[in-house]
């Protein structure tokens, strides 16, 4: 039995073709159909429904010093407010799960975790637990998100918010027309500009109806978040990164903290980094017409021999061609490399390339001089 | 037109000349896909069998392999369909796929008409 969020009747009401992701019966897409919803996104804005993600609050005097454990990362010089994406790494160096997490004070910190590793995840983080660290799993709440240019203007059309000095990757605690207490994180998936919003679960329909009905606003499916995000190169776990892979390997060195060296797989995960690794993530982009998916294998274009494997791949709907991303050979991990992936048989040229696909659109991560 | 024929895979066939299958997919197929953005067309030339995947119809969501109901050789292929995918939805005349002379013109007799195809699509929906 799939579980259900607290928007499941909401999309039923949109007419939502509903299917099976992390345990949840999710919307994959609404009326208008995939394309059209991703372009709304790209010019307008949509809401999400992202409810079955974890949300969990960490506190407590070791709380820092506990993510400073599970993650690669350094919170100690994050302001208040300020929100980080990193990874959770095992004692082998791989990725337990990709996350966000916000500083609300230097001893409370807000964390969202994907939907199909939220047991896995949460169980890890109790594992591991100090004493001084209380984790506090927010069960009781939904999570909306409003992604698009119009974002800001549907936040002050709707709900009188002005948004306008809140920078990318930071929170702000809000409330809503009818005085309901949200978080408000101006970041998502898509590579727009937008808004993550942390509502109680018995306040989410009543968010959702108040976003649907702006004219700007219209309900988006998983699919369309899946086709936005491989766009901006931004990965999928499970896909683009697992157990198995590193941060150095899947390009995300960059959220390491250099003061941080006691993280759980330092020593896997520092040794990649100084050493290198042999294989790199890296965006694939068809240069020939055709769609390439997950699992096709990406084949050197002199050789002809098997360099690395796609692991997510689709049709971008806004360069109208097929695009990925992948592990390849290090030594071919060089934007420009030509490549060609393996179709049913059949090589449909490409080439290694810049993720993102397209410009990333988000705001500034600086807050504005007074 | 009572020359159409189909499929439980939801092809579509229409006969011309007594032994030419011309194939395409049909509307139930169309609106399972979505958005349609390529189309692998099969050689001309190329023999297949009945059962064959001889095509692949990919959309933003997924992509459909579209087997042939009949044997023979393909003697057709509807080149605009690599300009333009989303053809496929507008009409026979526009959406075929390919065309194949068939060798074996009893296996038309597996294939479902209208009315027994309509009643299949009722039966998928409970």
């Amino acid at each position: 039995m799939s579980k259900q969020t607290p928007l499941y009747q909401a999309h039923l009401d949109s007419g939502a073709k509903m299917g099976p992701f992390a345990g949840y019966d999710m919307p994959l897409y609404y009326g208008e159909g995939v394309m059209a919803e991703h372009e709304w996104v790209r010019e307008h804005a949509g809401i999400f429904d992202v409810s079955h993600m974890g949300q969990v609050i960490l506190s407590g005097e070791n709380a820092m010093a506990f993510l400073e454990r599970i993650t690669p990362s350094s919170f100690g010089k994050l302001p208040d407010g300020r929100a980080k994406y990193t990874v959770m790494t095992n004692d082998k160096g791989g990725i337990v799960d990709d996350l966000i997490v916000t500083r609300m004070a230097s001893d409370q910190f807000f964390a969202v975790i994907n939907a199909g590793c939220k047991d896995k995840d949460i169980a890890w983080m109790r594992e591991h637990l100090p004493s001084g660290v209380d984790m506090q799993v927010l069960d009781d709440r939904a999570l909306v998100a409003l992604q698009g240019d119009s974002a800001e203007s549907v936040m002050r059309d709707l709900f009188g918010m002005d948004l306008s000095e809140i920078p990318y990757m930071w929170l702000i605690e809000a409330s809503l027309h009818d005085g309901t207490d949200v978080y408000v994180s101006r970041l998502g998936y898509t590579g727009e500009d937008g808004f993550e919003i942390s509502v109680p679960a018995d306040k989410a329909r009543a968010l959702w109806d108040k976003l649907l009905s702006h004219d700007k606003v219209k309900p988006i499916g998983l699919a369309a978040r899946d086709s936005l995000r491989l766009e901006m190169g931004y990965c999928l776990y499970g896909h683009d990164i697992d157990d198995t892979t590193s941060p150095v390997e899947a390009g995300l060195g960059w959220v390491m903290g250099k003061e941080n060296t006691g993280f759980i797989g330092a020593g896997h995960v520092l040794g990649h980094k100084e050493d290198g690794v042999d294989r790199q993530r890296v965006g694939i982009r068809l240069t020939e017409k055709g769609v390439a998916r997950e699992g096709v294998d990406i084949l050197d274009a002199q050789s002809m021999e098997k360099i690395g494997t796609l692991t997510s791949g689709g049709f971008s709907p806004s360069l109208k061609g097929g695009v990925g991303q992948g592990y390849v050979q290090t030594d071919k991990a060089e934007s420009g490399t030509k490549v060609f992936v393996n179709v049913r048989g059949r090589n449909i040229a490409a080439e290694v390339a810049d993720m993102p696909f397209i410009p990333a659109r988000t705001k500034s991560m600086k807050k504005k001089a007074a | 037109m009572s020359d159409m024929k189909y499929t439980k895979d939801h092809e579509w066939i229409k006969i011309e000349d007594g032994n030419v299958a011309v194939i395409g997919i049909t509307e139930f197929a169309q609106d399972a896909l979505g958005d349609l953005v390529f189309v692998e067309l099969p050689e001309m030339g190329a023999s297949v069998s009945k059962g064959d995947d001889f095509a692949v119809v990919e959309s933003v969501k997924t992509a459909a392999e579209v087997y042939t109901p009949v044997t023979g050789e393909v003697v057709a292929i509807n080149d605009n369909l690599e300009g333009d995918a989303e053809l496929i939805k507008k009409s026979i005349d526009e959406g075929w796929i390919a065309k194949i002379k068939m060798t074996d013109e009893s296996e038309i007799a597996d294939l479902m008409d209208k009315a027994a195809y309509d009643k299949f699509l009722a039966e998928q929906d409970h």
